[in-house]
């Protein structure tokens, strides 16, 4: 379990993927390729994802749950995939804003 | 959180696409990446409190910017227009410093104690910056409480007080309204607002991030803007009303040909005289306009008229439809709006007041005064305006610039928009001059469109849509109104020149 709240950053101990919390609080058991995230910096990779957790993350998407409660920004990619309290995180529909500046 | 995370995600993400400069000999993302670096290094070597900037644009800027995120230290844009002894009284508040300066000022700022000056050349093509490869670590703070940038805002009141802009504050702005990548490999944006001003800083971050290529134009000038869009491929543009004017008085003087190869242009920055804008949508007439409103304070736009509200507005019938023009717009998603009376009661659709923001990205903070954020998190934005039914946010100036006629407060840009209406107005301010009878008089003064129209026209259409009131004691032409750098009208520049009008006993 991991404490969730924006701008905290979370690593996956079983491939390169790397996180910022953008939105969530509270405890979450937050994984990525099966296994639990740390917090970035503070863990070492180690085998490989897990066949049912090894669908990928993917650099500067927005990965949400299905109640839109928790939403991660990923900061780099890996071979895993990101769930929370045992569901999937899914790709959030990108923002459309035009270019302001 | 850190400025560097999202230039870390470029290089990673990005890699060999041209982040600043032209396609055959620009920066890459991972060069960038690579020279900020180079340039954490010297800060870290000087040991100095401050980054400074007081250049004009250049691929140095964006290194300093980030260079300095990564070895913890403020990025402080300084104007370099400014005359010297301004500059460096602003200079010397930035404490010890590493001051990228062009050539008359490079001697200025070095002889400051604890500040060592640098060109933009030497300091960008430092052979130390880059050496390390992509292969550097990232060993940059993550405290999201860490100062980023501190601006020193435009003064258009007072002497320049210096706004604090923390990483969690821009980190928010750019996750909030720009998407990763989200740019094509063909895109390019021109960059043309002065690199001391807010929308300079938040132009590289949110290119940078969104992966479009940034053509930087130092000294703004019409026709060299024209060609440099047609050089450079350039799709994207952000402009102040200023700048547009000329742009569109250019296109016209080539004969008033459309520009299509711009897919998006945005303004901002002051107010966009109604017939400037007009004529843009014409010239422009595929291009997708973007008037975004925002401070230096929250980290550049809050609210923004999107594209459709422009067409829709161009080709309506529907008064409310057209009027949108004059909107700023809806608030970002992340970004709470309300308009309040004076004691803080929080007014309904249509009411004028003054416009409060709250969100992750408004900071609302100087070093000299503090926090201006109530309790809730809510900053003071001392513009005046009103939220629509609908939402659309409109600015009608600043609080400081009310005018108060007989106990009654006004805004200036009532008045403003009603006599721009008229097709003989070009642009117009209204100000309040202080006079014995009623406090202040409205002066209204105006910049004609060819034959100046009849006074009395122009008192008619302000009591017919406003009240009496409103009515200017005065209407005086004159041949242009006073704007700062980014448009903001200087209306205590006309106060002063017309003050004169307030012991006129004619009225």
């Amino acid at each position: 379990m991991v404490e969730l709240k924006p701008g905290a950053r979370f690593q996956s101990t079983v491939c390169s993927t790397e996180v910022i919390v953008v939105k969530g609080g509270g405890e979450v058991d937050l994984t990525c390729g099966g296994a639990p995230m740390v917090a970035s910096g503070t863990g070492e990779i180690s085998g490989s994802p897990s066949d049912d957790a090894a669908g990928g993350t993917q650099l500067g998407k927005r990965y949400g749950n299905a109640d839109e409660t928790i939403e991660l920004l990923a900061t780099k990619a890996g071979d895993g995939s990101l769930a929370a309290d045992g569901g999937a995180l899914e790709i959030a529909q990108a923002k459309t804003l035009p270019a302001s500046d | 959180m850190n400025l560097m995370m999202l230039l870390e995600m470029a290089a990673e993400g990005l890699g060999d696409r041209v982040a600043v400069g032209s396609l055959d000999d620009g920066l890459t993302y991972r060069q960038l990446y690579d020279r900020a670096h180079g340039a954490a290094n010297r800060y870290r070597a000087a040991g100095v409190e401050s980054a400074v900037v007081c250049d004009e644009s250049s691929p140095a800027l964006p290194i300093a910017l980030f260079g300095s995120a990564w070895a913890g230290i403020p990025y402080v844009p300084l104007n370099y227009r400014l005359p010297a002894d301004d500059l460096l009284a602003l200079a010397e508040r930035a404490g010890s410093a590493v001051a990228i300066a062009d050539e008359p000022n490079l001697e200025r700022l070095g002889g400051l104690p604890g500040v060592s000056s640098v060109s933009a050349q030497v300091f960008s093509a430092d052979p130390a910056a880059g050496t390390d490869g992509h292969a550097s670590p990232g060993d940059w703070n993550m405290d999201p409480d860490d100062l980023a940038v501190l601006l020193f805002t435009s003064g258009t009141t007072g002497s320049p007080k210096s706004a604090v802009l923390r990483h969690k504050h821009l980190v928010s702005y750019i996750l909030g309204s720009v998407e990763f990548m989200g740019a094509g490999e063909d895109e390019a944006t021109l960059v043309s607002v002065p690199p001391y001003h807010i929308a300079g800083v938040a132009s590289m971050l949110s290119s940078i991030y969104a992966g479009r290529r940034i053509v930087q134009l130092p000294r703004f000038d019409p026709d060299v803007w024209i060609d440099t869009v047609e050089r450079e491929g350039v799709t994207h543009a952000m402009v102040v009303p200023t700048m547009l004017t000329r742009i569109v008085d250019a296109l016209d003087a080539r004969g008033g040909a459309p520009m299509l190869g711009i897919r998006a242009l945005s303004y901002g920055g002051g107010k966009m005289p109604r017939p400037v804008i007009e004529r843009a949508l014409e010239l422009f007439p595929i291009t997708n306009f973007v008037n975004a409103y925002g401070l230096t304070e929250t980290s550049s736009t809050i609210s923004l008229l999107g594209p459709d509200d422009h067409r829709v507005a161009q080709y309506s019938d529907d008064p409310v439809e057209q009027q949108r023009l004059a909107s700023v717009g809806r608030p970002l998603p992340g970004v709470e709006v309300q308009v309040r009376d004076d004691d803080g009661t929080v007014l309904g659709p249509g009411d004028v007041g003054e416009i409060f923001v709250r969100g992750e990205q408004v900071a609302g903070e100087y070093r000299e005064k503090g926090s201006l954020l109530d309790a809730d998190g809510w900053f003071p934005t001392r513009d005046g305006g009103f939220v629509d039914d609908d939402g659309y946010l409109f600015i009608q100036g600043r609080n400081d610039d009310v005018i108060i006629r007989g106990g009654e407060n006004m805004s200036p840009g009532e008045i403003e928009d009603v006599a721009i209406s008229h097709p003989g107005v070009r642009d117009a301010a209204a100000i309040g001059v202080p006079c014995r009878e009623w406090g202040e008089k409205v002066v209204l003064l105006i910049v004609p469109d060819g034959d100046a129209p009849d006074p009395d026209e122009l008192d008619d259409l302000i009591q017919e849509r406003l009240r009496s009131s409103r009515v200017p004691s005065h209407v005086e032409v004159v041949d242009e109104l006073p704007y700062n750098e980014t448009g903001k009208l200087l209306r205590r520049v006309l106060r002063e020149q017309f003050a004169h009008l307030g012991d006129d006993p004619t009225d």
